[in-house]
């Protein structure tokens, strides 16, 4: 029974679901409307379980105090100043996202350069990564060596301003042989989320009961 | 006694450069253009032509969907295109209504909406709406092509969609003349699978130069119109319509990064293949020795 109830929920849900793609007419439409709005709710309480677990973990780090405990801290503390911010901003404005909010100033001076900093590191290691990667020991290694040199020149405006041919061959690259490598791992993906799903829907994939 | 890295060769070096040495260098090169202005010109290439003619078909009083689907790590490339689409947008009349899928992110977008309605003089509520953030984005992209207000029942400050001249006869993607959406991740795959391929909405994008190769299958495809991608493809649009920008601006950075690191390239490929010469003859003097 435990696992009956919920393979047959599993599959009345997808199999409505599918013919409303298919039919999107009454009474199919409005279920399936109904379904995704349920969806939408249960996916906003996933993000309350998701705070909960992240508290609940860093509060033991506190409490057990290994190596690096500094930083559960420093999480704990960024999570509570955000809510209250986001509260009283929430109370005086409406909304936290009021320009005026103290929790847009948060955002703004903390939360975004935070961010930008951690992917503005991304250049520097990709500038490192490159220099060490792209080195011509085989054909395969060289093609991909030509080609993101041509990408590199194409994609800047010296690469057009000093010859025609970077941007067109830049063009040429990303329209085939890149568009060909991606709309095959694509295809591949897809057929099998199609498998997937269908497992699923039949019962005979069931890891996501236990 | 020499230490044994003071006997490396030129080319030795050149194969193994010290990265803390690649960082100094790229900072160096990276800074200079950003405070010394050095002005580049920028053609616009064909994708990023095609996006701004998608919005420039649109006439006054159409609806232009804008959805925020990045946060703060890609807004240098993805904040001058959306100002520059607000900008174009509003000096159409076109009416904007902003929603997000990464709540992060939002924020960043209700600021650049809020400026640029604030500079051409338009009113929150008639010209232009956020209707702010919703979980579970597939289920709500979906939704919204029955009834928007199902899933959005409120804008971002809780004002009902039925009380706002803007919301009021938005019901569903047949009301939406043209979704520009600003990814930096693979939510792009979602608004062309779930909504393009199933309402038929019409959708052009902004990506960052990473997710670009990602949405160059829809747009050969025809089931996009247009693509601007990366810091190029900002610049190339602020070039489109006549206001250089941020991304105007960050283009020699960008362009100064790219030729130091096929610098780099050059010089670790010529250590490589000295240094693998000097090897093997090394190795064939052994051998006959």
């Amino acid at each position: 029974m435990k696992r009956a109830v919920p393979l047959a929920i599993t599959f009345l849900t997808g199999f409505f679901l599918v013919v409303s793609f298919f039919i999107p007419h009454e009474p199919f439409g409005e279920l399936e409307q109904r379904l995704l709005i349920w969806f939408a709710i249960v996916s906003g309480f996933t993000m309350l379980l998701g705070v909960d677990n992240l508290v609940r973990a860093h509060v033991r780090r506190v409490t057990r105090r290994p190596a690096g405990w500094g930083h559960s801290v420093a999480l704990i503390v960024g999570l509570v100043v955000t809510v209250v911010l986001g509260v009283i901003g929430f109370v005086r404005y409406g909304s936290p996202f009021h320009i005026q909010s103290p929790f847009m100033f948060l955002y703004t001076y903390s939360i975004i350069p935070l961010q930008a900093t951690m992917f503005a590191l991304l250049a520097f290691f990709i500038a490192s990564a490159s220099y060490r990667a792209f080195r011509a020991r085989n054909t395969v290694a060289t093609l991909l060596l030509v080609s993101a040199v041509i990408v590199m020149l194409g994609r800047v405006p010296i690469g057009s301003a000093s010859s025609h041919v970077f941007p067109a061959a830049q063009e040429w690259i990303m329209n085939y042989p890149q568009l060909a490598a991606k709309r095959g791992i694509q295809i591949g993906a897809a057929l099998g989320a199609v498998s997937m799903s269908l497992r699923i829907l039949l019962g005979i994939e069931r890891s996501y009961l236990s | 006694m020499a230490k044994s890295g003071d006997t490396k060769s030129f080319w030795e070096r050149m194969e193994s450069i010290d990265r803390r040495v690649i960082f100094l260098i790229l900072l160096v090169v990276v800074a200079i253009p950003l405070v010394i202005s050095v002005g580049v010109e920028i053609p616009p290439t064909a994708p990023v032509i095609e996006a701004h003619e998608a919005v420039e078909s649109l006439e006054a009083g159409d609806v232009l969907m804008v959805s925020i689907d990045f946060d703060a790590t890609s807004a240098p490339e993805l904040i001058p295109m959306l100002e520059s689409v607000l900008r174009q947008a509003f000096e159409k009349d076109v009416k904007v209504v902003m929603l997000g899928h990464i709540a992060i992110g939002l924020p960043l977008g209700h600021v650049a909406l809020e400026e640029a309605a604030a500079e051409l003089g338009k009113i929150y509520g008639v010209d232009y709406v956020d209707l702010g953030y919703r979980p579970g984005y597939v289920a709500v992209m979906i939704a919204m092509g029955r009834e928007i207000s199902d899933v959005f029942a409120t804008d971002y400050q809780g004002t009902r969609l039925a009380d706002m001249e803007i919301t009021r006869d938005l019901h569903s993607y047949e009301d939406v003349d043209l979704l520009f959406g600003f990814e930096h991740g693979a939510v792009i795959d979602y608004w062309v699978r779930y909504v393009q391929a199933r309402f038929g909405q019409r959708m052009t994008f902004g990506t960052t130069a990473v997710m670009a190769p990602d949405a160059y299958p829809y747009l050969q495809a025809g089931q996009i119109e247009g693509l601007v991608g990366g810091l190029k493809g900002a610049a190339e649009y602020e070039t489109l319509i006549g206001v250089p920008g941020m991304a105007t601006r960050g283009m020699p950075a960008q362009e100064w990064a790219h030729l130091l690191v096929i610098g780099f390239i050059a010089l670790g490929n010529m250590g490589f293949f000295f240094t693998r010469r000097k090897r093997r003859r090394s190795a064939a003097e052994a051998g006959q020795a």
